[in-house]
């Protein structure tokens, strides 16, 4: 079981990184990028974001959709469980935790559209065995990790760029692409991992 | 002639892919050959057609304060659909774009266009925004993938070009390529058309962040900024 856990961990944040690797999230990825502070913000967010969804979409899965044989509705019960929850989660943390609130308050409404947490209560329908609850909820959480850890280096990245002497033509938008393709490069270091670790 | 203004507007002017900048996972991640750009592209048309020509015949009903969650719905009910279709009639397709076909929900230039024009605009002209906007992207992701088609596999549309000596860059078809050809790809329409991108990519739309509730989230940043 740990073991099983240690290898989701290290899958969902190194090896098959969501925004460098899967292309999920990149809008945020490359909009709340430009300095670390927000890029940590906006990744403790998604990461809490994604970990309820994921539990709530399995529920919704499991005690809803397959019960009443509605599984082609999934795109569209999904993405409103997302967007409720989104909702909830910020009433609740402005009810009971100011300072928590005012750390990731802006970036909420953000998420609901953000396509990682989407993307990743679909891919958790694909888990097998018996822990699918487990499991789906920390491969919320642990993709969520894999989302912080890729935007705050890439941040850190683009603090750099500031001050850089950028042709024209690539500035902005063409050179950050250009600088994730070099981040997204050096996640695939990270290919290999697996062969070390069995 | 004010329709054609409309459908070059998508295509030319603003640009969903390379002048707004808008929808970029579906545009990286499935430019891996210029089919799948040609099906993303399609797939992404028919619902932007579908929901903003909905979202338009509603928009004297929605409520303003609701009016995120309906446009969602609306979104959610148009991919549904095209997503039952594709596995009905192109299974193969359907496998390839995997995911990215329920994400299509989430791509926010269908947002974009249901908040900044569906949602202000008669049926008619926004139904050939949605075509514009569409056609605009389908061409932007189907030469994106052309090009990595072309470098990391050595063919287009499938044929292969130079023959079996030749070995291409595969980087090109990973996630690494799919960076780096937009980035330049962008750079370039910049070069040829003398016009920047504005830095924050959104706000090269007049709308500018209201109008994409999606999510890139400058305006966090902004916001964030000034606190």
């Amino acid at each position: 079981m740990l073991t099983s856990i240690l290898i989701a961990f290290i899958s969902a944040v190194f090896i098959n990184n969501f925004v460098v690797v899967k292309f999920l999230g990149i809008c945020p990825f490359l909009g709340v990028s430009r300095n670390i502070k927000t890029a940590a913000g906006m990744g403790v967010a998604v990461i809490f974001v994604m970990t309820f969804a994921s539990s709530a979409t399995w529920a919704v899965q499991e005690f809803l959709l397959k019960p009443l044989e509605l599984e082609y509705l999934q795109t569209i019960a999904f993405i409103l469980v997302i967007a409720a929850l989104v909702q909830l989660v910020e009433m609740v943390l402005q009810k009971t935790s100011q300072a928590l609130y005012k750390a990731l308050g802006v970036y909420l409404p953000l998420i609901t559209t953000n396509c990682a947490v989407l993307g990743v209560c679909i891919l958790n329908l694909e888990i097998q065995g018996n822990a699918r609850f487990l499991m789906s909820t920390l491969n919320g959480a642990f993709s969520g990790v894999g989302f912080t850890l890729a935007i705050v280096l890439f941040a850190g990245i683009r603090e750099r760029l500031e001050t850089a002497d950028i042709p024209k033509c690539l500035e902005g938008f063409p050179i950050s692409l250009i600088s994730a393709s070099l981040v997204s490069l050096a996640f695939f270091g990270f290919k290999g991992l697996f062969q070390g670790l069995m | 002639m004010r329709l054609l203004k409309i459908f070059k507007n998508g295509i030319i002017d603003e640009n969903p892919t390379f002048r707004l900048v808008l929808g970029t996972c579906p545009t990286l991640a499935i430019t891996t050959s210029a089919v799948n750009g040609i099906g993303m592209g399609l797939a992404t048309t028919a619902v932007l057609i579908g929901s903003n020509v909905v979202i338009s015949l509603l928009r004297k009903f929605i409520p303003n304060k609701v009016r995120i969650p309906a446009f969602v719905t609306v979104i959610a009910g148009f991919v549904t659909i095209v997503q039952m279709l594709l596995k009905a009639y192109v299974p193969a397709l359907d496998k390839a774009l995997g995911i990215y076909i329920p994400l299509i929900v989430v791509n926010c230039i269908i947002m974009a266009r249901a908040e900044s024009y569906a949602s202000k605009n008669p049926v008619l002209d926004s139904a050939v925004d949605g075509l514009g906007m569409g056609i605009g992207f389908t061409v932007a992701i189907t030469l994106i993938g052309a090009v990595r088609e072309i470098l990391g596999n050595g063919s287009i549309f499938n044929v292969p070009l130079f023959g079996e000596s030749a070995s291409p860059a595969l980087a090109m078809i990973l996630p690494p390529g799919g960076f780096l050809v937009f980035g330049l790809a962008i750079g370039l329409v910049n070069l040829l058309t003398n016009r920047q991108v504005h830095a924050a990519g959104c706000g090269a739309h007049e709308a500018g962040c209201d109008a994409c509730p999606a999510n890139c989230g400058f305006a966090a940043e902004e916001k964030g900024g000034q606190e």
